[in-house]
């Protein structure tokens, strides 16, 4: 027994010794890989235990983002964006590049190239990431300073989608003011930085830049013709209820479907002939859109929706354009779709709607931009320009704080400067500028956004 | 045989790299694969738009993902 004791005695002081030792040796406890995912469990933890839920203005504004929500899943998505999405791809495959990058080139005339840059920041800058390499392609080895920054304000500014959704959900007159204003400032931020900064523009390297090789054109009559037609079924499908009965509006609300209609059997022959899509497939796409569209007029989402479903199977069942259309399509609707949700959830968490509040009381957006006063218009340019907005995630922010309050013009100052910068985007162009041309050039926009807010506001 | 691809960094660029560093194991031919990010240096090249890929010194494929055929194609 006492051996036993003896030996345990001994075991204890063994184990002393060897607790000490292991005091000593590095943890197995990896932190580094710990700390972010234990950051956000605790982060989440306390978010959900400190909840408001007794708070009328927190319930009241989680009904109003998922409403908001569901009003864009049901008036907006399959009739607007869809079909926007569609364009857009559209243009990001029918539009020669080639053709245009020739306007944007050492030799290009310099008036033309001011205009051309303009407005075709969003037809060759498909992808974000290419605005950057493309500007200082134009600008050192092409068209030079201007027309580079005329491109690097317009791509972002002139988005094909942006402008429908905010036509469409803003209004026809901020959306039209928007694009109008946009590429008119692109020349003007254009010209004033090539002006400014004359004496530093060096004579341009002789290589020309890599034009990308040459396919086979469409000729121009012929795109002009599709988008044409593509642009009257977006409009005939989204042709809102006008408020009196009678006149223009109202005789265009009557046959809206039937103008979509023509439009989109219009569409399909184009294809049939241009595009090689065979005619049998045509005819059985009407065939079953007609079908929903004449036992249930009264629910025209589901013609359109068979048409919509009908199309895809078009275009994905036809080799060459056709698939390069949908999957261009179809890279904008995955990019774009989830940082939309985010937007809208977001914008009627924090704005509400009309009527109803959300987490930002009205009282401070009608405070600091309602109105159309200088300094509304020049506080909601300097916000646009500073902060980020994921692609047309401006258009639900901006519903939601003119719906509070915000006055038009701020609204259009917003939209001028929002969209072409933010934080992050302006280090970016000034590691590539360098800090005196990117103050210039923020410091322009955010001039001309104020000034057409003020101008947008005052006629509207 | 060198081969850059000039790219800031998007998924489409990663994806390129990804397709000439397979066509280049796939081929068996002898060459570096160097990824070129700065925007100046990518405007060096005068190219119009990113993703594109350069094989010494010429510009082969530009503003769109090339196929690895295409690539295999390019460095035979």
């Amino acid at each position: 027994m006492s051996e036993t004791l003896s030996l345990a005695k001994n075991d204890s002081s063994l184990e002393a010794s060897s607790d000490e030792k292991m005091e000593e040796e590095p943890s197995q406890i990896n932190w580094k890989s710990i700390v972010k995912p234990l950051s956000l469990i605790v982060g989440g933890f306390l978010l959900f235990f400190f909840l408001p839920m007794d708070s009328v203005r927190f319930t009241n504004s989680i009904v109003e983002s998922l409403a908001l929500a569901k009003w864009y899943a049901q008036e907006h998505v399959l009739l607007c964006l869809v079909p926007a999405f569609f364009i857009a791809g559209a243009v990001a495959v029918f539009v020669s590049q080639g053709s245009v990058m020739k306007y944007l080139g050492v030799g290009a005339n310099k008036i033309l190239s001011y205009g051309v840059a303009s407005v075709s920041g969003s037809v060759l800058a498909v992808c974000s990431c290419t605005i950057l390499p493309l500007f200082a392609g134009i600008w050192k080895r092409g068209a030079g300073l201007g027309p580079a920054i005329a491109f690097l304000y317009s791509g972002p500014a002139i988005n094909v989608l942006a402008i429908i959704l905010t036509a469409r959900i803003l209004g026809p007159e901020i959306g039209i003011a928007r694009a109008v204003g946009a590429i008119i400032f692109s020349i003007i931020i254009g010209l004033f930085m090539h002006f400014i900064f004359r004496k530093e523009e060096e004579a341009k390297a002789a290589a020309a830049m890599h034009m990308p090789e040459p396919e086979v054109e469409r000729p121009l009559w012929q795109t002009i013709l599709l988008f044409a037609v593509m642009v009257g079924l977006l409009i005939s499908a989204t042709w809102g209820k006008p408020e009196q009965v009678g006149g223009f509006w109202s005789a265009v609300f009557a046959v809206k479907w039937l103008l979509a209609g023509g439009f989109a059997t219009l569409l399909g022959i184009l294809m049939v002939r241009w595009m090689r899509v065979k005619l049998y497939k045509l005819i059985f796409a009407i065939v079953a859109v007609l079908v929903p569209a004449l036992l249930i007029p009264q629910q025209p989402l589901i013609a359109f929706s068979v048409g919509l479903v009908a199309f895809v199977s078009l275009l994905t069942t036809t080799r060459g354009e056709t698939e390069s259309w949908f999957t261009a399509s179809w890279d904008f609707a995955k990019q774009i779709m989830p940082l939309l949700l985010a937007g809208v959830l977001v914008a009627g968490l924090l704005l509400g709607k009309p009527g109803s509040e959300g987490l930002i009381p009205s009282t401070w957006i009608s405070g600091l931009v309602g109105g159309n006063s200088f300094w509304a218009n020049l506080f909601a340019s300097v916000v646009g320009a500073f902060m980020y907005f994921a692609t047309l995630t401006e258009v639900p922010i901006l519903q939601g704080l003119i719906g509070a309050g915000m006055g038009k013009g701020p609204a259009l100052a917003l939209l001028l400067a929002g969209p072409a910068l933010s934080l992050p985007n302006m280090l970016v162009i000034r590691s590539v500028l360098g800090t005196k041309k990117t103050a210039a050039f923020v410091l322009l926009v955010v001039v001309m956004a104020t000034i057409s807010g003020l101008i947008f506001g005052h006629f509207f | 045989m060198d081969i850059k691809v000039l790219g800031p960094g998007c998924p489409k660029c990663q994806q390129t790299e990804k397709i000439v560093k397979d066509a280049v194991a796939k081929s068996g031919v002898d060459a570096t694969v160097e990824k070129v990010t700065d925007t100046l240096a990518i405007a060096e090249y005068g190219v119009f738009g990113t993703p594109a890929v350069v094989v010494d010194g010429e510009v082969k494929s530009v503003g769109k993902i090339p196929k690895k055929e295409e690539v295999i194609g390019w460095i035979g």
